[in-house]
């Protein structure tokens, strides 16, 4: 039975140097991909790479195979990264995601990012859908000082961002984000609804929204894919936001994602607290999907 | 779906033995290479896959074809029957104690799906048993969670225990029996907040309240688009505090759920029930034939394989 431990050790020997390159080794790589959720094409992927890296002499030794691949991911991940848009306030930010991935909490972390930068923050109750979604982003912006744009529970979550879009000018705001509530990327109803959304800010703000933001679960495996796919087809997304990556699981998925849609991560929510969000750094996620 | 080719790429693989009437070692292996694939792409865990394919191919290598099947028919069947088998029976119910009330205790991650599965519980309890629960807010943290909690109470017209603010959720739970004990409600069902299995505190939390109330049932709400690391999180808490059972949520997408077979596989507890949607009638009776078909990407070939 091999442990995450036994293969720490086996790199370990290997760069003491008593241990080949062997097949038993890629084995080895090719679990870590694998329970970091990376998917079986992309690890395939990966692992042709490293064998070509073997072959034309870039990888020469075996201490050498980690910083390969992890350099690889990185390039993976960086590449075509742009960065966020300068817009005339206000900047209008649409959040959107599957249910339960932490669209409400993000949007309150990131209001609270914009507000230490001296900001002013709305934030539009868009999810009027899910029992105290409204009160959950309303104790939010209690807590970073933003207000929040809202109608009843039950009322049709296109008003309410017509409403705050508007708001938002008139009071000239710097960042407007948009909470909208959990749907799976399947239900064509709920996909339109979206797209009905994004319609109403881009009529009323022309180039808006300057961002929209999948949020994904770290916890997600393969199915990630097909919601940044579908997702990214409704609402023009233009960044993810990996949360939950406080846990054990690695969220490697976003790599299959960024190297098949080229869709990049913006974000990492790395708790609840107001504080627990960060700019995403390729490197050091590549390196924390060989961690134990 | 995107899953679908497995039928094929097997129908291609064994297309040279069509006729030939016993799988061979060479036949087994390559077809368990397209498994393997089949099940990791459906996120179950890489060492429950192992295990699975190293019990396949044992009791498929050597095996005569069954009559009106094809090479590949018969290892699927060989692959689903095995599936189906792991995944355990129908087991969509909640024990109910000789001495009511009934406490069950929902657990799981952040945003699984406990505070709306409580409340779908309840509404099957009353619908189907004539129960009537008690709903328990125990989550203290998340901002708004008592709310929810008591907006999907007053939908089901159930009620719901909320305490003072600053109360310890143990103290809520033990104070929620007392009133369902003078209320006469016969089911307690406590909605618990989402947290990390790494979380010491808040696991601690969590056998507090079981130590103090004694839950007859602990539920593992697990999202069904979960990856590899549901084997992780099922074990810690399985180990931390014993499951009885699973709830899983969100199959109403096209997750393939392949950490259905992960969980099953680590706890050794019955997948109770399916979420199949936000609303408070979806939670339904789970099947693990269908689940072994949907991880698999193949109801149709199955079928198929059902009337030969
Ligand atoms: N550990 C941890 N928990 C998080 C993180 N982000 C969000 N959560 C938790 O995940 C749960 C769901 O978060 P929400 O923000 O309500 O998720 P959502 O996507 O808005 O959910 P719906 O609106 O119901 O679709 C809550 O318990 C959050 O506290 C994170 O980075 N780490
Ligand atoms: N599509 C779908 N959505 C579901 C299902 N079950 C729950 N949800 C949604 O998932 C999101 C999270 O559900 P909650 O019940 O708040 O999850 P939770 O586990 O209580 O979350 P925390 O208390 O924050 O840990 C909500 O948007 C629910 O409506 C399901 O079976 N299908
Ligand atoms: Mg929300
Ligand atoms: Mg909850």
């Amino acid at each position: 039975e091999k442990t995450r431990k036994g293969l720490t050790e086996k790199i370990e020997q290997l760069i003491v140097g008593y241990a080949d390159i062997d097949d038993e080794f890629l084995d080895d790589l090719e679990a870590i991909l694998l329970t970091a959720d990376v998917g079986v094409k992309t690890t395939a992927q990966l692992l042709s790479d490293v064998r070509a890296g073997i072959k034309n002499k870039q990888i020469q030794s075996p201490e050498e195979l980690k910083p390969f691949l992890q350099e690889k991911i990185s390039t993976i991940l960086i590449s075509g990264e742009t960065a966020e848009p300068e817009v005339q306030p206000p900047m209008v930010i649409m959040v959107v995601g599957v249910n339960g991935v932490g669209k409400t909490t993000t949007i309150g972390k990131l209001g609270n990012y914009y507000r230490e930068q001296g900001k002013t923050v709305m934030l539009a109750a868009g999810d009027t859908f899910r029992a105290a979604a409204i009160e959950q982003l309303e104790i939010w912006g209690d807590r970073i000082g933003a207000e929040v744009v809202k109608h009843t529970e039950g009322s049709d979550p296109a008003a309410v961002v017509f409403d705050a879009v508007q708001s938002a000018k008139a009071r000239k705001v710097d960042v407007l984000i948009i909470d909208t509530a959990g749907r799976l990327h399947t239900k064509s109803n709920l996909m339109e609804e979206l797209k009905k959304i994004y319609r109403i800010i881009n009529r009323e703000l022309p180039g808006a929204p300057h961002s929209t933001l999948l949020v994904l679960d770290a916890t997600t495996g393969q199915n990630a894919v097909n919601q940044a796919k579908l997702f990214g087809e409704a609402a023009a997304v233009s960044g993810l936001v990996l949360t939950k990556l406080d846990g054990t699981a690695k969220g490697g998925v976003v790599i299959a994602i960024k190297s098949e849609l080229n869709v990049p991560v913006r974000w990492i929510g790395i708790g609840e607290g107001v504080q627990d969000l960060r700019p995403f750094d390729p490197a050091e996620f590549s390196q924390a999907l060989f961690a134990d | 779906m995107v899953f679908e080719g497995l039928a094929d790429k097997l129908q291609q693989t064994f297309k040279k033995l069509r006729g030939r009437g016993k799988l061979t070692e060479a036949d087994v292996n390559e077809a368990m290479r397209e498994v393997r694939m089949a099940l990791l792409e459906a996120d179950v865990n890489f060492k429950v896959v192992k295990e699975f394919i190293a019990k396949i191919k044992e009791r498929a290598i050597g095996q005569e074809v069954m009559g009106s099947l094809t090479p590949v028919q018969h290892v699927i069947k060989i692959v689903n029957d095995e599936l189906t088998e792991l995944m355990g029976g129908t087991q969509s119910r909640i024990a109910i104690a000789s001495r009511p009330p009934t406490i069950v205790m929902m657990v799981g991650l952040q945003g699984a799906g406990k505070t709306t599965t409580v409340a779908k519980l309840a509404n099957l309890l009353v619908k189907k048993q004539s129960k009537r629960p008690l709903l328990v807010a125990a989550d203290i943290y998340r901002p708004a969670a008592i709310k929810q909690l008591q907006v999907l109470g007053e939908q089901l017209d159930v009620p719901v225990y909320a305490a003072e603010p600053g109360t310890k959720p143990v103290d809520i739970a033990k104070q929620a029996l007392e009133y369902a004990l003078a209320h006469t409600r016969d089911m307690v069902l406590i909605d618990t907040a989402g947290r990390l299995h790494i979380n010491e505190e808040l696991m601690q939390e969590l056998k507090d309240i079981k130590r103090e109330v004694k839950p007859h049932e602990i539920l593992l709400v697990v999202d069904a688009m979960t990856g590899q690391d549901a084997v992780t999180v099922a074990e810690s808490f399985n180990n931390e505090l014993g499951v009885d059972g699973v709830i899983l949520t969100k199959l109403d997408g096209d997750a393939r759920g392949g950490a259905a077979l992960s969980v099953r596989a680590v706890t050794g507890r019955p997948i109770k029930f399916a979420g199949m949607g936000e609303k408070l009638d979806a939670l339904e009776t789970f099947h693990p034939d269908r689940m072994a078909s949907r991880i698999l990407g193949m109801g149709d070939v199955l079928s198929l394989i059902e009337k030969a």
